[in-house]
């Protein structure tokens, strides 16, 4: 009894509670993915599925088209999002903290609320549903999460620095790329990160802004569970996995972590 | 001051394209039509519909699920997330970095990974899926941002105090309790309201934890709704009042926030 007491007031044995939940709803999940990955039907070990996914070529035409979609996606934000992140962190452009706000507001509504709102939209505008409809639908839904993080790395920039280059006679074009520009890429990578990685990933928001049309990765791997087929949707979330594993590589992914550290709010 | 006016119209253009959408459902709340976009004159019926008669049902039901579940999820993910946290800041060396790492991998990986990954867990356990499922699964990738938003709170603490209270008397959990709970406070409620929202805004990972037994959160009633073609009408008052309440609320926090800094910044002067 006196060890259990003394084991329980150490406090660095707190964590093992939490160590033993993250085991039970993080690993193994994870693991049983890679599992299913390499089995067949009758739970075998094979390599069918992988084998399907090369020699099917719908499949990998659908993982290009996703890439291709992410990646649009993801550089209409950047360039959207990062004049208007600059400004908003620029006291002499942007005063207001209400703008900011605005900007950040859409990120707390439900995801679905807002792709159902840009279909409403553009049945109001009659604008056919299609692909065109859906990079809006991607960059309207994204948007605030990659100006956020470039707001916020723009916000704790220190201004002395620019200063200092206007003070030693850099063109204003200049200050931007010399000074603003490098100190500015910390908060574009964790914004790329959290647009990229969710775009590419995305399922149900595809589905409803081309009225099924237009097929992404994510739908081919949420159909092929929900049809039962377990071990081949798990190849290919393995496939996204890793995908995302080397995207996270580029940008380090702690930073991207970090950066959530205090919150949204 | 030809700058600042591109700039500001800038924003508000970009503000404008991204609220029309919701701007275009507020409008259309307050007429009848069943079909988006033709409108049969001012009404509240969908609002009055929404809240009586066949729909309230299915609709009120999954806003109380979602409401409940997220509800339910950032409470333990709080008790959680906050206790692991102390025990994470107390540890040292490769059991730190390994725990941290876990801790980094519902954050870093995509909603439909967790959500597959969950699912084939629960369906290799054989647990049938429902309510009690998604919840676990919103636990799951909730507790790492309270543990995130905790650490930084245990960092600016003072370490002796926790230390002062055990030499004068007091019990491990009392020192907890009067200590270190309330120097990490804002934290945890920065964690709790972080998980709320999360949850509050999942549809992936609940998609494939619910199960098939006719349990629904808004998103997999939309989600459900939008499949079968038309959109059920009364989901336009929903959303505005959605939309309406989170305005009100981040406004509010702001201009308190502002408030507060306003009073630091008097006191210090004083």
């Amino acid at each position: 009894m006196n060890g259990l007491l003394k084991f329980s007031t150490k406090r660095s044995n707190w964590a093992i509670p939490y160590f033993i939940f993250l085991l039970i709803f993080v690993v193994l999940p994870l693991v049983l993915i890679v599992v299913y990955a390499f089995k067949d039907n009758s739970g075998n070990f094979s390599l069918q599925n992988f084998v399907k996914f090369v020699s099917q070529p719908e499949a990998i035409n659908t993982f290009i088209y996703s890439i291709g979609v992410a990646l649009i996606t993801t550089m209409l934000c950047i360039l959207f999002g990062y004049p208007a992140a600059y400004i908003l962190s620029n006291r002499s452009l942007n005063r207001s903290q209400i703008t900011v706000v605005l900007f950040i507001l859409p990120m707390w509504i439900n995801i679905l609320v807002r792709t159902l709102a840009t279909v409403a939209l553009f049945d109001f505008m009659r604008i056919p549903l299609g692909e065109g409809a859906l990079i809006f639908g991607m960059v309207y839904n994204f948007l605030p999460f990659m100006i956020y993080p470039i707001y916020n790395t723009m916000q704790k920039m220190d201004y002395s620095l620019i200063e200092a280059a206007e003070d030693l006679g850099a063109k204003p074009s200049k200050v931007f790329w010399k000074v603003v520009m490098p100190l500015s890429m910390p908060g574009v990578m964790s914004g790329i990160m959290m647009v990229f990685m969710p775009t590419i990933s995305t399922f149900a928001i595809a589905e409803l802004l081309t009225m099924n049309n237009v097929k992404l990765f994510g739908t081919t791997i949420q159909e092929n569970i929900n049809n039962g087929m377990w071990n081949y949707g798990a190849a290919l979330s393995l496939i996204m996995l890793i995908i995302i594993g080397a995207t996270s590589l580029f940008s380090d992914s702690s930073e991207a972590a970090s950066d959530n550290e205090g919150g949204l709010i | 001051m030809i700058k600042k006016i591109i700039a500001q119209s800038y924003l508000w253009l970009l503000l404008l394209m991204l609220y029309a959408p919701i701007l275009i459902i507020a409008i259309f709340s307050f007429t009848e039509a069943k079909v988006l976009g033709n409108w049969t004159g001012f009404s509240t019926n969908l609002y009055t519909s929404l809240f009586s008669g066949g729909v309230r049902h299915s609709l009120i039901a999954a806003i109380e699920n979602t409401f409940t579940i997220a509800l339910l999820a950032a409470t333990v993910s709080t008790a959680l997330g906050s206790i692991a946290a102390i025990g994470i800041f107390n540890m040292r060396g490769r059991k730190r970095q390994t725990i941290t790492f876990l801790n980094n991998i519902p954050m870093l990986n995509p909603d439909i990974i967790t959500g597959i990954s969950l699912f084939l867990l629960f369906v290799s356990l054989g647990i049938t899926q429902g309510y009690t499922t998604v919840v676990l699964a919103h636990i799951a990738f909730c507790t790492p941002y309270v543990v995130l938003s905790v650490m930084p709170r245990l960092r600016q603490m003072n370490p002796n105090i926790y230390e002062a209270a055990l030499d004068l008397g007091a019990t491990p959990f009392q020192a907890l309790r009067k200590v270190i709970i309330p120097e990490i406070r804002p934290g945890m409620i920065s964690g709790f309201i972080l998980s709320f929202t999360l949850s509050i805004d999942d549809f992936a990972v609940t998609i494939f934890t619910i199960g098939n037994e006719g349990l629904e959160t808004l998103s997999t009633y939309i989600y459900a709704d939008a499949r079968k073609g038309g959109l059920t009408p009364e989901l336009r008052p929903l959303s505005t009042i959605i939309f309406a309440t989170v305005l009100l609320l981040l406004l509010i926090i702001n201009i308190r926030a502002k408030r507060n800094s306003k009073k630091l910044i008097n006191k210090q002067t004083e």
